[in-house]
């Protein structure tokens, strides 16, 4: 499948609008409030619409993952290239995008939580030309990295986001906003140096010789990076179970972790998060976090199968206290914000715990919980900048009996913290449960005291809604206007997904069946 | 055809919720006659269901289901069954619920969410109809949580009391408890079954197959499934949600409370009957048994009118429990509906002396006398005869009078459990459940006297006090007629030739002989010789609490002060509820609230330290870099450039700008050069 627009690939446009989008902004006089943040919006909705053809397009029985002639989109340009280098033979990077099962979805995500955002940002009175610039460099730079089958392509991408979420936060943040950035910078940028050295460590072990010239060429196409034929003798990442794979493994999963953020990795993000204003908090949580998990299946999974079977206990038990840690830490909150921070923590580590049990139903488990945690978080963060925007705290004390001040607005908040606390009919519970029933085949113990886990969330979830929406509602916040029409256009889509996925998630597991089949099938050898 | 129709009654309730939700409040009487209309339909197509069901030969059912979606190539579907017990279930669910959205028209009249109120029950009605209709274990869980959450938000529907709010978290996190379990049960059958449908769950454990190849897994699955209904059924240790549930509306209480959702956990355990093994088994009549006996003299002690209700409600789940572990599973499906109708009834009886309450107590404007408590009434028997009437009734068939439904019931299920004794022993069980009939006749009539009989406490609340409106009344002569041992049988001694008995059969086990309850013939046979018996015992037990009642109540013969007084220690305990609520808060509630500090700290001092500490060290070992790169470093690049700028300096006195002396120079260096050259 190829679609072609202006003979422009369609992947090239969505990685892309964003950038042209910055570039006519900064043409824009930075007084044209309406008109910058009307050209942010335009950008964003075509993208919406692009994921829209992407998705009515895409071929839900091409299976991708390690096979190149299935990916689905694919533009493949010679970017650079290095010819008759000694030693080394021909360097080669490619302009290598592609889609298949497990990044599709992502991307149905990412346009649409950029958008919502974009709505979120209206609010934003700040030195607006450059938040809407930075802004959409970061939804170019996220969109890049799921389209990305070129390694040094992905890396490119991934740091690309570093710069605008630091400034995103740094500049636009709260009084701790200057900390917050420098650790986000400073943790994410560790992780990439660690992904660095693995890439190069990758490349010069993997190579291929070129049919044509018979020239062998080192190349960072991921694909080729996932045949072990492709492995030079002797070198440093080539044979199966060497401590060499186990450490590059080991490399790729912190930094991925970190991003997750998987325990202990993750005191970035409340910090972040606090910080952060809304919309950047919605991006951070609707797509960012799942970039992390995105990486262990892209790239460390079937790059090193081996290492992956060796390590996804690991894998598991890190998803289990993430879980529970992340849950009674949510619990322990006082800050509302803080608190959503933390049940991001503990529901990535659903996703963790489902994509370890490589096996199909945990894989799809865990990628449409991806999603779906992207679709709910967002609801949360937004629910509480509706809140934070006419009252000025998130104090989880400072409020109550906003339900009688704000009734709609509290039923749609419900619903977001009904679907995270995994009810049944609405998106949350469906990926939690398949999650769930593929880690128990893969591992009995930890999954069932994992489950413990969807006792304490009721529990932080609960507590939340009785102390903000339920009882009495304190003096200082009376006559609290209900939503905005504004306000309504971010939620209304978000909720009916969630309902929508809740009730038939069918369409959006049919999206990535096919591809995290062959992944558990590639993964374990057994067929599904 | 049945399909279609019950689809129509499960999507009835559901339609209601949703129009409910969305234009409730700009209808005219907000709504109420919509969701009412819509119940009372779904209660009609539940009769013309459950007659169809009767009237098919034995055994026959009808079921439809659908692939809700493809995971690898698993598919896994959604699917109903209607049989008998289904049946019978739609129409106890729609037709309680049918006469609470009735009573509910006059009992919230000037609530502020009003329409709210009715779009909260027909979410309800639809889940609670999902949990009877499903033929899948998935589904399920997913209408069990649903329903959950449903009681959540009718717990919660008064939520700007503190004490309403805590109750709903309460309720919906101790089911979770509950439900944690049953989901690892779920997750133990899918893995071992791949397939969450009960049918073929049951012909692949039949056909020899085992979790992990243990037996010891398969009483363990049944057993966390089971942890759904303990949860659910407030059964012990679980039971302490349900009394603090009263803070909901009554009619609530009656629906959800009483009548159909806490008999979820029973329908759950008889529909998953034939996998329980003779040990699972066991421990359910058990688990039954205790529940039964703490709650029921819990409720000897209690005052407020709905408390000694919902302890009476737990009290008599445990009944149901108790059956259905005993193999007595018609019993103990029977006492499920015969105790809807009259405990229902109950409810909104005690709803109708509450609202009559609330009235007069504002005519007086009298804000802090309770009106739920039984001690502020009295004599209300003259002024509210219909309400007292319908009540006597309700009371005497909880009690197990004959000619009641509730004598029926709770007959066979004594029978069945004496009938296990004799067959497995545990004597303890049918002394536990005779024992308990006699405590439930004494507190039931002891509620009864204390309500409506002798004098008022206080005569200017009586004179304040008038009947309620025929909407609510209605319900209550309907019911009552419900509680008459003709709708279930034409015998009103033995159930086990009506209708009812005919149509409810015990499935067969599935698990293997060696691990299997008793077969039903040799059941059968045990009850059939205890049965005389047991009728004349349980006769003469629930007269005796009933006399005991009268003399300490009504003829005030004993004094009440002086048996609590006697009974010391139990009296205390019991009066407390046994410190249940005491200790989960210190074990469970505080418990976790260290336990969430601790990590809170953890996680900010320790881990979120040591990230801290890595800059620190960081900053620290910059500063020293820092140093040496102003001191040293940059030292000697600072030396270089002061040696370079003195020697520019020194050479600079050279430049005189004088002609003469730049030739002079000019020449003295050939000179040099040259001699150089001619050296080299």
């Amino acid at each position: 499948m190829e679609l072609h627009i202006f003979g422009i690939g369609i992947l090239t446009w969505m990685v892309f609008l964003p950038v042209l989008g910055m570039l006519i902004i900064l043409m824009l006089p930075g007084t044209q409030h309406t008109a910058i943040r009307a050209t942010a919006a335009a950008v964003t909705g075509i993208q919406v619409v692009l994921a829209g053809v992407i998705f009515a397009n895409f071929d839900r029985a091409m299976i991708g993952i390690n096979d190149a002639a299935s990916f689905q989109f694919v533009e493949k340009v010679r970017w650079i290239t290095v010819e008759a280098v000694p030693w080394v033979g021909r360097i080669e990077i490619e302009y290598f995008l592609g889609i298949d099962g497990l990044s599709v979805i992502m991307i149905l995500l990412t346009a649409l939580i950029a958008l919502i955002g974009v709505i979120s940002s209206w609010s934003i009175t700040k030195m607006v030309k450059g938040y809407f610039m930075l802004y959409l460099l970061l939804v170019a730079g996220m969109m890049g990295v799921f389209v990305s089958l070129d390694f040094f392509l992905f890396f490119i991408f991934w740091e690309f986001m570093l710069l605008p979420m630091y400034f995103l936060i740094g500049l636009w943040g709260g009084p701790r906003r200057e900390y917050a950035a420098i650790k986000f910078f400073i943790y994410t940028f560790v992780g990439g140096i660690l992904m660095l050295l693995t890439m190069l460590a990758l490349y010069f072990s993997v190579a291929y010789t070129d049919a044509a010239t018979g020239e062998t060429v080192h190349t960072f196409n991921l694909l080729h990076m996932m045949n072990p034929a492709n492995f030079v003798e002797g070198g440093l990442l080539a044979g199966l179970d060497t401590s060499w794979r186990y450490a590059a493994w080991m490399a790729l999963f912190i930094n991925f972790a970190i991003k997750i953020p998987l325990f202990p990795f993750h005191t970035w993000l409340p910090d972040a998060h606090v910080e952060a204003p809304t919309p950047i908090s919605v991006i951070l949580a609707g797509v960012l976090l799942k970039l992390g998990t995105y990486g262990l299946l892209r790239i460390n999974f079937p790059i090193f199968p081996d290492a992956t079977e060796y390590f996804v206990i690991f894998m598991a038990i890190l998803g289990m206290i993430s879980i529970i840690y992340g849950a009674l830490n949510a619990m322990a909150q006082t800050d509302f914000k803080k608190l959503i921070a933390y049940s991001s923590i503990s529901h990535m580590g659903i996703v963790v715990l489902g994509i370890a049990s490589l096996n199909t139903q945990g894989m799809v488990g865990g990628v449409l919980q991806m999603f779906n945690h992207g679709i709910i978080t967002a609801v949360l963060f937004l629910s509480v900048g509706v809140l934070y925007d006419r009252t000025h705290t998130r104090g989880l004390y400072d409020f109550g009996g906003i339900a009688n001040q704000m009734p709609r607005y509290t039923g749609i908040a419900m619903v977001g913290m009904f679907a995270a606390l995994g009810l049944p009919g609405l998106n949350g519970f469906v990926s939690e449960l398949f999650s769930f029933l593929g880690a128990f085949a893969a591992f009995k113990w930890i999954t069932m005291i994992s489950v413990t886990g969807i006792i304490f969330t009721a529990g932080y979830i609960l507590w939340t809604i009785q102390r903000v929406y339920l009882g009495t509602t304190p003096d200082k916040h009376k006559n609290l206007q209900d939503l905005t029409p504004r306000e309504y256009l971010m939620f209304v889509p978000l909720i009916v997904l969630i309902v929508l996925m809740g009730v038939y998630p069918a369409p959006a597991i049919e999206l990535m069946n096919t591809s995290l089949s062959y992944l558990a099938e590639f993964m374990t050898g057994v067929q599904p | 055809m049945l399909i279609s129709l019950s689809l129509t009654i499960l999507l009835l309730p559901l339609l209601a919720f949703v129009f409910m939700i969305f234009f409730g409040k700009r209808l005219p009487r907000q709504g109420d006659w919509l969701s009412t209309t819509m119940i009372l339909a779904a209660l009609g197509l539940s009769v013309a269901v459950l007659i169809a069901q009767i009237a098919a030969p034995a055994g026959q059912t009808a079921s439809a289901s659908m692939t809700w979606l493809v995971i690898g190539t698993q598919a896994i579907t959604l699917g109903i069954t209607i049989d008998n017990i289904a049946a019978i279930m739609l129409v106890v669910v729609t037709l309680i619920s049918s006469l609470v959205h009735l009573f509910s028209i006059g009992y919230m009249k000037d609530d502020p969410r009003y329409s709210r109120y009715f779009a909260y029950l027909g979410l309800f009605s639809f889940s609670m109809l999902g949990i009877v209709l499903t033929s899948n274990i998935l589904m399920m869980y997913m209408f069990w949580e649903l329903v959950g959450i449903s009681s959540y938000l009718l717990i919660g529907f008064w939520y700007e009391k503190k004490s309403a709010s805590n109750a709903a978290n309460k309720a919906f996190i101790v089911n979770r408890v509950g439900d944690f379990g049953m989901f690892l049960g779920i997750m133990i059958l899918f893995f071992s079954y791949a397939s969450f449908s009960f049918e073929s769950i049951f012909a692949s454990i039949d056909a020899g197959m085992l979790p992990f190849q243990s037996e010891g897994w398969l009483t363990a699955a049944g057993v966390l499934i089971f942890c759904g209904a303990v949860g659910k059924s407030a059964q012990f240790p679980l039971q302490v949600w349900l009394p603090d549930a009263m803070e909901g509306p009554t009619p609530v209480s009656a629906l959800i409370h009483a009548a159909t959702m806490v008999a979820a956990g029973v329908y759950l355990v008889a529909r998953v009957f034939p996998l329980l093994t003779a040990d699972a088994l066991l421990i359910i009549a058990y688990i039954g048994a205790v529940t039964a006996l703490i709650a029921a003299t819990i409720a000897v002690t209690q005052y407020d009118i709905k408390k000694v209700l919902a302890y009476s409600t737990i009290s008599q789940l445990g009944y149901m429990v108790l059956a259905l572990g005993v193999g007595a599973y018609t019993a103990g499906f029977m006492h499920l509906v015969t105790h809807a109708a009259f405990k229902a009834g109950l409810f909104l009886g005690s709803g109708s002396v509450i609202f009559a309450m609330h009235h007069a107590l504002h005519k007086l404007h009298d804000h802090s006398t309770d009106a739920q408590d039984v001690r502020n009434m009295g004599g209300l028997k003259s002024k509210m005869p219909v309400t007292y009437w319908t009540f006597f009734i309700f009371t005497l068939a909880i009690a197990g009078v004959p000619l009641t439904s509730g004598f029926l019931s709770k007959d066979e299920i004594l029978a069945g459990t004496l009938a296990f004794s004799t067959l497995e022993g545990h004597w303890l069980l049918p002394l536990i459940a005779f024992f308990v009939a006699g405590l439930t006749a004494f507190y039931m009539f002891r509620v009864l006297i204390l309500t409506f009989h002798g004098k008022p406490a206080n005569p200017k609340i009586l004179d304040g006090i008038k009947e309620s409106p025929w909407l609510m009344t209605l319900p209550l002569i309907i019911l009552a007629a419900l509680s008459l041992f003709v709708f279930y049988t034409f015998n009103p001694i033995g159930a086990s030739s009506g209708w009812f008995y005919q149509s409810v059969v015990r499935p067969e086990s599935v698990v293997p002989f060696a691990i299997a309850p008793a077969a039903w013939p040799v059941f059968y046979e045990a009850i059939h010789s205890v049965h005389t018996l047991v009728m004349v015992l349980s006769v003469l037990i629930a007269g005796a609490g009933i006399v005991l009642a009268l003399a300490v109540y009504q003829w005030k013969k004993i004094s009440a002060d002086d048996l609590a007084r006697r009974a010391g220690m139990l009296y205390r305990g019991a009066s407390a509820k046994w410190y249940f609520d005491e200790l989960y808060d210190v074990v469970f509630v505080k418990g976790t609230h260290v336990l969430m500090r601790f990590l809170s700290w953890f996680d900010t001092t320790i881990v979120d330290g040591i990230v801290n500490a890595f800059a620190t060290v960081t900053s620290f070992l910059a500063r020293i870099s820092s140093w040496i790169d102003e001191n040293i470093i940059d030292g000697i690049v600072t030396q270089t450039a002061s040696t370079a700028d003195r020697a520019g300096g020194l050479l600079s006195k050279v430049q005189t700008g004088k002609v003469q002396t730049y030739l002079a120079l000019i020449v003295f260096s050939f000179i040099i050069l040259f001699l150089i050259t001619q050296n080299l």
